[in-house]
């Protein structure tokens, strides 16, 4: 039934490409239908679409910007964690025999998904909305440089993560990993549109970071409040500022190298391929040069959000300040050099290998350094057990023992045994979790307040610490053991009965994991509802840093006057030194909201979808459509308005009245 | 040495009863290369708990010292924010650690480089070239003139040393017991040198995921004594196939979880054309290729020739697409295993080697 006309208009796709056959899918896809539904239906009820539109959508507010990222990454998080749940059932009951409930050929698209959604949608869509909420307060910014860049990253984020779920329905994700090495993710191997939305939905997300990455180190460096040098940025700063620079130098490279992929995919070039000269190690090179600095674009602002966190709940300052400085920025240079540990078992000479293998060993100095640090931070302290600092006392712990394991994996012969097996699992789930997750939960709560002026939850908080720090034991230490068994990752289905039992364990754990998201879903209902119980002032933890010194919510112009900067802590020295905001307002000058980026956001995502399933005339029309839309609003000149003098001064007042 | 000897008992002593329990077969290992990688592991874990423990015992310790409700909080020190000491020390210990490990990983890697040969294991090496297909793995002995699929038969204390490439896509060879694992990729060769030292039974795989057949990309390794070793060595002779090129190319489609095979004769030069990407006929090998390149490449007229370089590519249905090997698992399971995949054979009795599952050999006495 596909005549030319039908190919014409919608190239690969057909009804065949709708996986109805699969339960799963229908169930889930119905639960999406019903959701979807009655989310829309709820809105366009309350008359909420021109509220959204114009105070979400098109805002170029950092702070609003970052609820949304956050928003996004927890509708991820439960994307991911819905994969976790598939792959753990099916290992534990898949032994000796039996296929469990998933084939290869579904369980290999959930394990592509899990890690692609969990690194690129939930961790790094999490992390840039903590930047972009935290960061430039703590600066004393009333925003970042570019604002319209900032809206225009975030809707590329969610055009890529939508590309990427709409796999689900319409036609299957790659059965490839999550990081589609070639040969198996070349044309020969993965001939259908698995990859493609693979290839394309990073492409589109992976602008959105890049420019965000240019916009974040273009507001730390040129948008600090006078007075605060480099060596007076809060350490959360410093570390925004290290994983942006990472951002921009790595991801140019997994732009470039997906782009050889695709051109291999769709122009039968042979850079990748087995024949014809190509050679699938270059990917293999290439992906790990950009993978290992992401890991530290992950790991870095959290060791930020953890050093916010300790200095604030000891009542201390950061126990040494520079030498954290110093060991983010050797962090930094040394995540460049060590690529190749992901691979010592591809044939490298030894003096290669020794060289990689004692390149990332090197990492563990700056980073034990700073753990050392945190320890520090706390002796003689006073130590407020809030959530937050529950979230950091367990990454001690995790991130230590993960650390641990890690270097056991980077010496080369060692590494020979544990490559590919169930203990490298455990070892990275270790460190994100530990690390990444864990500090992500602290910043979250450590923040919340700020942002809404109401406190979370303390108990359901403190529940979710719980279930996810025993849930992570739970779940992974079985892992490590099974690792020491020679059991390889990605498997279907094994044959020993004898592993089942840690399998059983570990999917246990997920569970357990499962109801430490449960309890942040909990903690947030109920504290929206008891808000007003919950509310607080403007600096609730008693803070050092100076997003604390504004009011809470934060209104939009962030400060209501310049602020000068004496010295690190900014906002501790100005309580000691009896700061009051004066009552001398001037109107703020501010940018205004911007159609300019969703709109080509959308077509971005209409090109996306086009290349995957070949409808040429789509691509080239949402091609020139979303590059037209960016041409014409640089004629728009009207983009900013100014705050009056007034407002800012009645804002003022009625915060007054309402914490009195 | 002796303090090093002591450290490794008194770790291995609560392994050791684990390994009653489980199968760590990482930390038990069964030939040198492994029970190498098996002391470095071990070593290198040891002299990092010297500075894991205290910092674990630390952030248990501190948080709960300081806390803000203990009874006196007179130690208080709100400027305390710096100290040379304590800063020399953070840096310091690490470093002295990181330099020991650097030092036992520059000796270790150079030592177990899989790229060089045992020299100093007495007995004849032993030649195999090994080559992952797609589900399943091919070994060809050239010495003794004949290949294996999906099973590997070695003589104990006696080195080996292999060959790997892959047909198609990228996977790892790895016999946990044995040694450590190296990829296997087309058109390239790796090679990794191992010995047993312990007869037994051992389970060997693909590590690297490689497709729908991964999971069921397993072999059986068995590590016999010499004699055994002749004997299914002339068990596997009686075969009535050969490994002709054809056969070869018929062996390399996509196939799940398959049995093993014997073949008696392998074409000449099988493994170097496989490597070369050109075993079928008319295909140019990458070698020739290269230096057709070198010498200036093919021009125009190479456009008339591309067929004869191209390499990955399947007629439709007989690739990676094919939906059919879920059926093919759901029809066929594997059996179920009774006993551990690991099982060591210590007093070297006869080992049971099961015989080629093939129909062509139907009349062959399979010994189970």
């Amino acid at each position: 039934m596909r005549s030319e006309i039908w190919n014409i208009i919608f190239g690969k796709l057909s009804w065949d490409d709708i996986p109805y056959d699969v339960l799963i899918l229908d169930v889930t896809f119905a639960a999406v239908v019903i959701a979807a539904l009655t989310i829309f239906g709820l809105i366009t009820y309350h008359r909420k679409w021109g509220y959204l539109w114009s105070e979400w959508f098109t805002s170029v507010d950092h702070k609003k910007i970052g609820i949304m990222y956050i928003v996004l990454a927890l509708v991820m998080l439960f994307r991911g964690f819905t994969d976790a749940f598939m792959m753990r059932t099916q290992q534990a009951i898949a032994a000796g025999g039996a296929q469990g409930y998933l084939p290869p050929h579904h369980f290999d698209q959930i394990f592509t998904a899990h890690g692609t959604v969990m690194i690129f949608f939930f961790a790094m869509a999490f992390l840039v909305g903590v930047m972009n909420v935290a960061m430039p307060l703590q600066i004393g910014a009333r925003d970042v440089a570019f604002p319209w860049l900032n809206n225009f990253s975030f809707w590329m984020t969610v055009s890529g993560a939508i590309l990427l779920n709409v796999s689900l329905f319409i036609g299957l994700l790659g059965r490839t990993g999550w990081l589609a090495m070639p040969p198996l993710s070349g044309i020969a191997y993965s001939p259908d549109v698995g990859v493609d939305y693979y290839i394309w939905s990073l492409q589109i997300a992976g602008i959105g970071t890049t420019l965000s990455g240019v916009n974040m180190i273009a507001t730390i460096l040129k948008m600090r409040a006078p007075g605060m040098t480099m060596m007076r940025m809060p350490v959360f700063t410093w570390t925004t500022l290290a994983a942006n620079v990472l951002i921009v130098a790595a991801f140019p490279v997994l732009t470039a190298t997906l782009a050889m992929l695709a051109l291999d995919r769709y122009l039968g070039m042979h850079f990748f391929t087995n024949d014809m000269g190509g050679n699938p190690m270059l990917y293999v090179n290439l992906i790990w040069i950009w993978g290992h600095p992401e890991v530290y674009i992950l790991i870095l602002p959290c060791f930020g959000i953890f050093s916010e966190v300790v200095a604030t709940f000891s009542g201390k300052p950061l126990f040494g300040y520079r030498s954290m400085v110093y060991a983010t920025s050797c962090i930094l240079v040394l995540s460049f050099i060590v690529w190749l540990h992901h691979f010592f078992t591809m044939g490298s000479g030894a003096s290669v290998n020794t060289f990689f293998g004692i390149a990332t060993m090197i990492i563990a100095v700056p980073t034990g350094a700073k753990i050392f640090n945190w320890l520090f931070t706390m002796y003689r302290g006073r130590i407020r057990f809030e959530t937050p600092m529950y979230w950091t006392v367990g990454f001690l712990i995790t991130f230590t023992i993960g650390g641990m394991t890690g270097v056991m994996l980077a010496v080369p012969p060692a590494d020979f045994q544990l490559h590919n097996s169930l203990f490298l699992i455990a070892h990275f789930h270790n460190v994100i979790i530990g690390g990444v997750v864990f500090g992500l939960m602290a910043g979250y709560t450590y923040w919340w307040p700020k942002v809404f002026g109401f406190m979370l939850d303390d108990k359901w908080g403190r529940r979710s610490f719980w279930c996810w720090c025993i849930g992570f034991y739970v779940a992974f230490m079985p892992l490590y053991v099974l690792g020491l068994m020679g059991v390889t990752r990605r498997l279907q289905s094994y044959t020993d009965v004898g592993w089942q039992i840690y399998f059983i364990i570990a999917c246990i754990g997920m569970l357990i994991i499962g109801a430490g998201i449960a309890s942040t879903v909990i903690q947030l209902v109920v504290s929206i509802k008891n808000r007003d119980k919950l509310k607080c002032g403007p600096d609730p933890w008693n803070g050092r840093t100076l997003e604390w010194a504004t009011l809470s919510p934060i209104p939009a112009y962030n400060f209501p006057q310049d602020i000068v900067v004496t010295g690190r802590d900014a906002w501790w020295q100005m309580k000691k030194q009896g700061f009051k905001w004066s009552t001398d307002y001037q109107p703020i000058h501010m940018p205004k909201n911007t159609w300019a980026g969703i709109v080509p956001a959308f077509f971005a995502l209409a090109l996306g979808f086009a290349l995957v399933w070949h409808i040429w005339w789509l691509a080239i029309v949402s091609f020139l459509a979303a590059i037209g839309t960016i041409i014409y609003h640089t004629f728009d000149f009207d983009r900013d308005y100014y705050i009056p003098a007034e407002v800012v001064a009645s804002d003022q007042e009625k915060a007054k009245e309402a914490y009195a | 040495m002796n303090l090093y000897k002591l450290l490794k008992l008194a770790l291995l002593l609560p392994l050791a009863l684990l390994l009653s329990g489980c199968q760590l077969i990482l930390l038990d290992p069964a030939g040198w290369v492994a029970n190498q990688e098996r002391d470095l592991l071990i070593a290198s874990t040891v002299l990092m708990l010297v500075i894991i423990v205290p910092v674990l015992v630390l952030a248990v310790y501190i948080p709960w010292r300081y806390r803000d409700s203990r009874k006196t909080t007179d130690d208080y020190d709100p400027e305390f924010e710096h100290s040379s000491l304590f800063e020399a020390f953070i840096w310091g210990v690490p470093v002295m650690i990181i330099i020991a490990l650097g030092a036992l990983t520059w000796i270790y890697t150079h030592r177990l480089d899989p790229y060089k040969p045992l020299d100093h294991i007495a007995g004849e090496p032993l030649e195999i070239d090994v080559v992952s297909l797609d589900w399943k793995w091919l070994f060809i002995y050239p010495e003794q003139d004949m290949a294996v699929v999906n099973q590997l038969v070695i003589p104990t204390d006696r080195p080996v040393n292999l060959k790997l490439t892959s047909s198609s896509v990228m996977n790892t060879f790895f016999v946990p017991a044995l040694a450590g694992m190296i990829y296997t990729m087309a058109g390239m060769e790796t090679k990794l040198h191992l010995v047993a030292e312990e007869a037994g039974q051992y389970y060997g795989r693909s590590a690297n995921y490689s497709g729908p057949g991964y999971a069921h990309m397993d072999f059986e390794t068995f590590a016999v004594s010499e004699d055994e070793f002749s004997n299914w060595v002339s068990t596997v002779k009686t075969s009535s196939n050969t490994l002709s090129d054809e056969a070869y190319l018929e062996l390399s489609k996509p196939t799940v979880a398959d049995g093993v095979s014997y073949y008696n004769g392998v074409a000449d030069k099988l493994f170097d054309k496989i490597v070369g990407l050109c075993v079928e006929p008319g295909k140019v090998c990458i070698g020739e290729m290269m230096m057709q390149d070198m010498m200036g490449g093919g021009g125009l007229q190479g456009v008339k020739t591309k067929d004869s370089y191209l390499y990955d590519e399947f007629p439709p249905g007989e690739g990676f697409d094919q939906h059919e090997f879920d059926g093919v698992l759901h029809a066929n399971p594997d059996e179920p295993r009774s006993g551990p995949v690991n099982v060591k054979n210590p007093d070297q009795t006869v080992t049971h080697i099961p015989g080629d599952d093939s129909a062509s050999n139907a009349s062959e006495p399979v010994r189970h």
